[in-house]
């Protein structure tokens, strides 16, 4: 027998952030669209281990203490930060990221920073291990800063060697 | 690996590995204190990092939010606000202007 859908659609169904937040800055007056950065080529890289024997590292966007953000712009002076697992925030700063605010709220740091769910699958035997420390990274708008942030975590997770590194934008 | 919310971003960027979850920004690794379900997408992260065999891979989480309603709601713009929006957007704009 034939399965019938779920649910029909007349659009996609996920959300187009570069559209909306296109559609919106513009609506507010803002008259050059941000630009995406976009890349032709990608790299890859197999995993070299088993992951029962990988040490894994989280990257987060959130920050670690409150910073001032004025009328909602994002904080100016956050700086690329590691922090060790053992000493996890009970909440993490993300007042000035763009985040859906009216839908849902970032109280629980395991919704965005596994450090937690990682330790138990380490425990598990899922991974090898959960790397001592964590990294944190400034969204800014500066493609370029944001490019040497990245450098300084790819250096920390070659001292650690780390051999898996989940990036989790909030 | 990435795991996030905001799939057409991720993906113009391009990356090798992507779990897309189809939630409101701010909770890709599973709905706050769902515990059962932030260890299944995590998890399932893990897999695509051992399983993936070529840049751009990715993959759907299987959890739903509930209600669709955030997905217009979110940065909407309508008749309903666009005074309002050009409104801020200007006291935004004067307000960063000052030294």
């Amino acid at each position: 027998m034939a399965e019938r859908a779920d649910r029909q659609e007349t659009h996609r169904s996920y959300v187009s952030y570069i559209d909306k937040s296109r559609e919106y800055y513009e609506a507010s007056g803002y008259d050059q669209p941000y630009r995406w950065a976009a890349f032709d080529q990608v790299p890859f890289t197999r995993l070299t281990k088993p992951l029962a024997e990988s040490n894994v590292a989280v990257i987060t966007t959130t920050y670690l203490h409150h910073h001032d953000s004025a009328h909602g712009a994002p904080a100016t002076d956050k700086v690329v930060y590691h922090h060790p697992v053992v000493d996890r925030p009970a909440r993490m700063f993300t007042d000035d990221l763009s985040w859906d605010k009216q839908a849902t709220h970032t109280d629980d740091p395991e919704s965005f920073l596994p450090i937690n769910t990682l330790t138990a699958l380490a425990e598990d035997g899922k991974i090898g291990q959960l790397n001592h420390r964590f990294f944190g990274v400034p969204t800014e708008y500066s493609q370029r800063r944001t490019g040497l942030d990245a450098a300084t975590i790819g250096e920390w997770c070659a001292e650690d060697q780390v051999d898996v590194a989940l990036l989790v934008p909030l | 690996m990435v795991v996030g919310s905001a799939r057409d971003i991720v993906e113009e960027c391009g990356v090798a590995r992507m779990l897309f979850v189809d939630f409101p920004l701010g909770n890709p690794c599973g709905k706050p204190g769902d515990r059962a379900m932030q260890r299944s997408i995590v998890s399932l992260a893990l897999d695509v990092v051992d399983t993936a065999i070529a840049p751009r891979t990715t993959v759907q989480a299987p959890v739903h939010w509930g209600s669709g309603n955030w997905r217009s709601a979110f940065m909407e713009v309508g008749d309903h606000n666009i005074e309002a929006l050009r409104a801020a957007g200007d006291k935004r704009r004067k307000a960063q202007a000052k030294p």
